[in-house]
C-alpha cells in the first residue's frame, strides 16, 4: 500500500518530463510532483463560502477509495495479503465510488464550471465503466476467475498463448485507461481553458490540502491503470506469492522499468495527438465498448470450438 | 402456527382499515392508525423472518371456508412467501413509521388512512395465497386499493390521468394472469396450487403461460414497454405510499412471476430465459435512460424503479436458463442475486422516496430545477439521501453493489450453457447491466447534485427546514440497513438459501462461515468479495490520511467567495440545471432512444424577446404501442356505434345468428 503511494507521483513526474523533452523543453524535474503535493499540504485550505461538509470530506474519501483500489492491484508480486477482499469487478466499482463522490463535490459549490465538469465526467464514465466491465468479463472467461491474483498468475503462466480476444481487450483497456485518467485526447490534465476542462473543472474550487488529496488520488488512479495493464498483459518478472528476496528484487526492478516504459509511451502518444471534441468522446469510448464486447463474444465462440 | 399469525395480522390490518373510515377525519386517529400498522408490520416481519431463517422446513397450510364454494380459500406459507413477507413488512413498517410524522402534512388524511392498512393487508395476503382464486382476489384487491391511494390528490389533473391509466393497466394485468391461471388449471379446472404443480403442460401451453405472466406480472412490475403507468402513478401518491408502491408492490409482482414460472409451471425451458433476459436488459437500460431525462425528483425515482425491476428480471432470467440446463448451483446463485436485489431495492427505493417526501414537505417542490443547496438546510436528510443514492448506484461498500456483483458472477458461469442463443445473449445482457449501472450513477449524481448541492434555485429551497424526528428516524434506519446489508452480505444470502432450496433444490454455499465474513459464490480462487474489509479499509485510510494531514501538515481553513475561474456569477440561475446536466447523455443516447429534438429560437436583431431552447422527447412506448392502440379502440368504437340505433328485429336477428354460431362452434370443437 505504501509503495503505490510513494511511486504514484513519480509516474506523473516522469510523464511530464518525457513530454517536455519531446517538445524540446527542459521540463520540471521528475520529483516535482512530490514538491507540489508537499507545498499544497502545507498551505491553508480556502473553501468557498457555501461549501458543505461533503465538499470537505470528499477529498479524503476519494483518496482513500482509490488508494484501497490501487493497493488491490498486484505491482511486483502476486498473492497480495488481502487480495481476496475485492475482485476485479469490485476494483472497478471502487473507482466508480470515487468518481461519484468527485462529481458530487464538483457540484457542491454551485458554479457552472463544477457542473460542466461533473456532467461530462459522468458522461465519459457511463461509457467507460461498461467497457471496463466487458474487459473484465473477457479476462475472467479466459482465466476462469475474476480474482485479480488468479488472473495474473494465469496470464504469467504459459497456458495463455496468443488469443485474438486478448488483443482486442488490450486495445480496449488502453482506451479506457486514457479516458478514465483524463489524458489527451479525451481530456487534458494541463489545461485551464474553460471549455476543454473535465477533471480540472470539477476540482476547480479545491485548494490546499484538499487539492493535494485529489491530485494524489489522480496520480494513484493513473498508477492503478498502468499497473493493471502491466500485470495483465506484461506479467514478466512478477514474483509469485512464495518467492524469496532476489525474486522480489527482480519483480520490483521489472515493475519500475515497466512504469517508465508506460510513462514514455503515454507521453509520446499524448504529444502526437490532438484533443478531441467532447462529443467525439462517446465515439472513442463506443469503440472501446465494442472492442470489449467483441472480445467477450469471440471468447465464447473460441471456448466452444 | 406462523401461517395463522400471518393471517390474523392480515385480518387486523383489515379491521384497522375499516375502523379508520368513520374516525379518519381527525389527525390524532391518523397517528394511531400508523402506530398500529407499525406494530402489525413489525410482528408480521418477525414471524416471517423467523419462518425463513428459523431452520424449519415445514410449510404450514390452511383451508378457510371462504370464496368460491367448492374450492374454498387455501393458504400456505413457504420459504418464498416468507421472504416476500419479510420484504413487504419491512417496507410497511418503515412506511408506517415515516407516516407517523409525514401524515400531518396531508390535507385530506381520511383519503389515505383507510386504504393504507388495507393496502398492507392485500400485500400480505398475496404471498400467502395457495390457490388461483385467492391469489387473483388478493392481487386485484391490492391493485384497487393502491389505485385509491394514487388518487389521494385527485383534484390535480395529472393525478386523475395517472389513476385512469393505472386502473386500465392493472386490470389488463389481472386479466392476463387470470388467463394464465386458466391455462395452468387445465381442462379439469384445478385451481389449487397443489394440483397445478403436479400438472403437466405442453410446450405451447408453457409458452402461452410465460407470455401471459410476463404481461400480467410484468405490467405490475413495470417491464418496458408495460411500464407507462408506473412513473405517472407512483409519484402521484403521498410519499410514504409512493415508497410502498415502488419499493414493495413491484416486488409482489416479482413474487407473482417467480411463483408461477418457477413453482407452478414446472421445469423451465431454455428459450423462456431468453425472453426474460432480453426484456430485463432492455428494461434496465431504458428505465435508467428515462430516469435521466426527468426533472421531477419523484418521477425520476419511479423511472428508476423500472431499471431495478430490469436488473431483478435479468437475475431471474439467468436462473431460468441455468435451471433449464440442470446447472443448479449457478441457478441458485442467480436467483439469490435477484432476490437479494429485491430486498436491496425495497430498502433504498423506500429510503429515497422518503427523502423526496422530506424535500417535498420542506420546500413544497418536486421539480429539481427549483431546489438546490438543501445540504445546508436539511443536513440529516441529505446525508441519508446520499447513502441511498450511493446504494442504488451500485457503489461499494453498500448493498446495491453486492447484488449486482452476484449477478455478474452468475453471468460468468454462462459459457457452460449448451445453447448458442443464451451463450451470446448473456454477455450482451451483461453489457446492458453494466451500462445501466453506470448510467444509474450518472442519474443519481444529477438527482443529488441538483437537488441537495449547489445554491438554492428558489425561495422555498432557501428557507427549507429539516423534517420531523419520525421521518428522520425512518431514513436513518433504512440507510443503516443499506450499509449493513452491504458489509455483511453473507448473512442475507444465507437467509435466502431456504428459498432457493425449495424452488431449485440447490443453494449457494454457506457464507457466514467464510473467513472474515467474505462472500464466495463458487470458489475462493474464482471470486470473492468482502464488504466489511473494503469498508474498514476505506474508513481507516481516509481517517488516517485526514489525521496525518491535520496533525502534521495544515489544519487551517479559510472561507472565501467561490473562485470559479475568476468570474463568479452572482445569480444561482447560472448554475448547471437538471436539464443541462443530462444534456450530454441526451445527445448521445437520446437522439435514437427518445427521438430527442432540440430547437433553438434566436430572436431577430433589435428584438428584445428572449432566446429559447426547446427540447422535444418522445416516449417510444407511447408512440409505438399505446397511441395507436387507443386510436384503434376509438375507431372500432365509432364503427360499432351504429349498433346502438338498430330496430328490435335486427337485434333479434343478431342474437339468433350469434346463437347459431356458438352452437356450430360447439359441435365442431374437437
Amino acid at each position: 500500500m505504501a509503495l503505490v503511494l510513494l511511486v504514484a507521483p513519480l509516474l506523473t513526474g516522469v510523464i511530464r518530463k518525457v513530454k517536455a523533452r519531446l517538445l524540446r523543453r527542459q521540463g520540471p524535474p521528475v520529483l516535482q510532483p512530490y514538491r507540489d503535493l508537499l507545498r499544497l499540504l502545507r498551505k491553508d485550505a480556502i473553501v468557498a463560502e457555501n461549501a458543505s461538509w461533503l465538499f470537505r470530506v470528499a477529498p479524503y474519501l476519494i483518496f482513500a477509495t482509490i488508494w484501497v483500489a490501487t493497493a488491490l492491484v498486484p505491482t511486483f508480486a502476486t498473492g497480495l495479503m488481502f487480495g481476496w477482499t475485492a475482485d476485479l469487478i469490485a476494483i472497478v466499482a471502487l473507482l466508480g465510488s470515487a468518481r461519484f463522490l468527485l462529481a458530487l463535490a464538483g457540484m457542491d459549490v454551485g458554479t457552472s464550471f463544477g457542473g460542466i465538469g461533473s456532467s461530462r465526467e459522468m458522461l465519459i464514465a457511463s461509457l467507460a465503466e461498461p467497457a471496463m466491465l466487458l474487459v473484465v468479463f473477457t479476462l475472467a472467461l479466459i482465466a476462469g476467475s475474476t480474482q485479480l491474483s488468479t488472473v495474473v498468475s494465469f496470464m504469467a503462466s504459459s497456458e495463455v498463448g496468443l488469443r485474438v480476444s486478448l488483443g482486442l481487450v488490450f486495445v480496449s483497456l488502453v482506451m479506457i485507461a486514457i479516458a478514465e485518467n483524463g489524458r489527451i485526447p479525451v481530456d487534458n490534465p494541463a489545461t485551464h481553458l474553460e471549455l476543454t476542462m473535465v477533471h480540472e473543472a470539477m476540482v476547480l474550487e479545491y485548494s490546499g490540502r484538499h487539492l493535494a488529496m485529489i491530485e494524489a488520488a489522480a496520480a494513484l488512479k493513473l498508477l492503478l491503470y498502468v499497473s493493471l495493464i502491466a500485470c495483465l498483459f506484461l506479467p514478466w518478472g512478477l514474483a509469485s506469492s512464495n518467492a524469496d528476496l532476489s525474486q522480489y528484487t527482480i519483480g520490483l526492478g521489472a515493475y519500475l522499468s515497466k512504469l517508465v516504459v508506460a510513462a514514455s509511451a503515454l507521453a509520446f502518444f499524448e504529444t502526437t495527438i490532438a484533443k478531441m471534441r467532447v462529443f467525439r468522446v462517446p465515439d472513442f469510448l463506443g469503440a472501446a465498448l465494442m472492442l470489449g464486447l467483441l472480445g467477450t463474444l469471440l471468447m465464447f465462440v473460441s471456448r466452444s470450438l | 402456527m406462523s401461517l395463522t399469525i400471518a393471517l390474523w395480522s392480515v385480518a387486523a390490518f383489515m379491521t384497522t382499515a375499516v375502523l379508520a373510515i368513520p374516525f379518519g377525519r381527525s389527525l390524532d386517529i391518523g397517528q394511531l392508525v400508523y402506530a398500529v400498522c407499525l406494530l402489525l408490520c413489525g410482528g408480521a416481519f418477525a414471524i416471517a423472518l423467523f419462518h425463513l431463517v428459523g431452520g424449519s422446513t415445514a410449510t404450514p397450510e390452511l383451508e378457510l371456508p371462504m370464496g368460491v364454494p367448492w374450492i374454498g380459500a387455501h393458504f400456505r406459507l413457504d420459504a418464498l412467501g416468507a421472504f416476500f413477507l419479510v420484504v413487504v413488512n419491512l417496507g410497511g413498517a418503515a412506511a408506517s413509521l415515516y407516516g407517523l410524522g409525514y401524515h400531518r402534512h396531508e390535507t385530506a388524511p381520511n383519503r389515505v388512512l383507510p386504504f393504507f392498512p388495507a393496502f398492507l393487508a392485500a400485500m400480505n395476503l398475496v404471498p400467502l395465497a395457495d390457490d388461483a382464486f385467492t391469489f387473483l382476489l388478493a392481487w386485484e384487491f391490492m391493485s384497487l386499493v393502491s389505485w385509491a391511494l394514487v388518487m389521494t390528490h385527485h383534484l390535480e389533473r395529472e393525478n386523475a390521468r395517472a389513476g385512469y391509466i393505472y386502473l386500465v393497466m392493472a386490470n389488463f394485468g389481472t386479466l392476463a394472469l387470470l388467463l394464465a391461471f386458466g391455462l395452468l388449471a387445465g381442462e379439469e379446472g384445478h385451481y389449487g396450487f397443489v394440483a397445478i404443480r403436479s400438472g403437466q403442460h405442453t410446450t405451447w401451453i408453457s409458452a402461452l403461460v410465460l407470455t401471459l405472466t410476463l404481461l400480467g406480472a410484468g405490467s405490475k412490475a413495470g417491464i418496458v414497454p408495460l411500464h407507462v403507468w408506473l412513473p405517472l402513478a407512483h409519484p402521484a401518491a403521498p410519499s410514504h405510499v409512493s415508497a410502498l408502491l415502488s419499493g414493495v408492490m413491484t416486488k409482489i409482482a416479482v413474487y407473482g412471476f417467480i411463483r408461477i414460472i418457477f413453482d407452478l409451471l414446472g421445469q423451465p425451458s431454455w428459450w423462456s430465459s431468453m425472453a426474460v433476459l432480453l426484456l430485463g436488459g432492455v428494461t434496465a437500460v431504458m428505465g435508467v435512460l428515462y430516469a435521466l431525462m426527468q426533472h421531477d425528483l419523484k418521477r425520476l425515482l419511479a423511472y428508476h424503479t423500472v431499471e431495478n425491476i430490469g436488473i431483478i428480471f435479468i437475475g431471474i432470467g439467468l436462473a431460468l436458463g441455468f435451471q433449464a440446463n440442470g446447472m443448479r448451483l449457478p441457478a441458485a446463485l442467480s436467483l439469490t442475486a435477484a432476490l437479494f436485489h429485491v430486498l436491496n431495492h425495497s430498502l433504498f427505493k423506500s429510503l429515497l422516496f422518503f427523502g423526496a417526501g422530506a424535500v417535498l414537505v420542506a420546500t413544497g417542490q418536486r421539480s429539481m430545477e427549483q431546489l438546490g443547496g438543501l445540504v445546508h438546510r436539511m443536513p440529516y436528510t441529505s446525508f441519508t439521501f446520499l447513502l441511498g443514492c450511493a446504494a442504488i448506484s451500485a457503489l461499494p461498500p453498500l448493498n446495491g453493489f453486492v447484488s449486482e456483483w452476484l449477478i455478474f458472477q452468475a453471468m460468468l458461469q454462462s459459457p457452460d450453457l449448451p445453447q448458442w442463443g443464451l451463450k451470446l445473449l448473456v454477455p450482451a445482457v451483461g453489457g446492458m447491466l453494466a451500462l445501466s449501472a453506470a448510467l444509474a450513477a450518472t442519474c443519481f449524481v444529477k438527482a443529488y447534485g441538483i437537488s441537495f448541492l449547489g445554491r438554492p434555485r428558489s425561495d422555498a429551497a432557501r428557507i427549507a427546514q429539516e423534517v420531523d424526528g419520525f421521518s428522520l428516524a425512518t431514513m436513518f434506519l433504512l440507510s443503516g440497513l443499506c450499509l449493513l446489508a452491504g458489509v455483511l452480505p453473507g448473512f442475507v444470502t444465507d437467509g435466502l438459501a431456504p428459498v432457493t432450496v425449495s424452488l431449485l433444490a440447490e443453494r449457494m454455499p454457506v457464507q457466514s462461515a467464510m473467513p472474515w465474513l467474505s462472500i464466495v459464490p463458487i470458489a475462493a480462487t474464482r471470486s470473492s468479495y468482502n464488504g466489511l474489509l473494503v469498508f474498514a479499509f476505506i474508513a481507516t485510510s481516509a481517517g488516517l490520511a485526514a489525521y496525518v494531514i491535520h496533525r502534521f501538515a495544515s489544519r487551517a481553513l479559510r472561507r472565501a467567495p467561490a473562485w470559479d475561474c475568476g468570474f463568479p456569477d452572482p445569480s444561482p440561475a447560472t448554475q448547471y440545471t437538471a436539464g443541462s446536466f443530462a444534456q450530454p447523455i441526451r445527445r448521445v443516447f437520446g437522439s435514437v432512444v427518445f427521438r430527442a429534438r432540440e430547437q433553438v429560437y434566436i430572436p431577430p436583431p433589435g428584438s428584445i424577446a428572449p432566446a429559447r431552447l426547446s427540447v422535444q422527447l418522445h416516449d417510444l412506448a407511447w408512440d409505438g404501442i399505446y397511441t395507436p392502440l387507443t386510436h384503434a379502440v376509438g375507431v372500432v368504437g365509432d364503427r360499432l356505434n351504429v349498433m346502438q340505433f338498430l330496430t328490435i328485429r335486427r337485434y333479434l336477428t343478431l342474437v339468433f345468428l350469434l346463437l347459431v354460431t356458438l352452437l356450430l362452434v360447439l359441435t365442431l370443437w374437437p
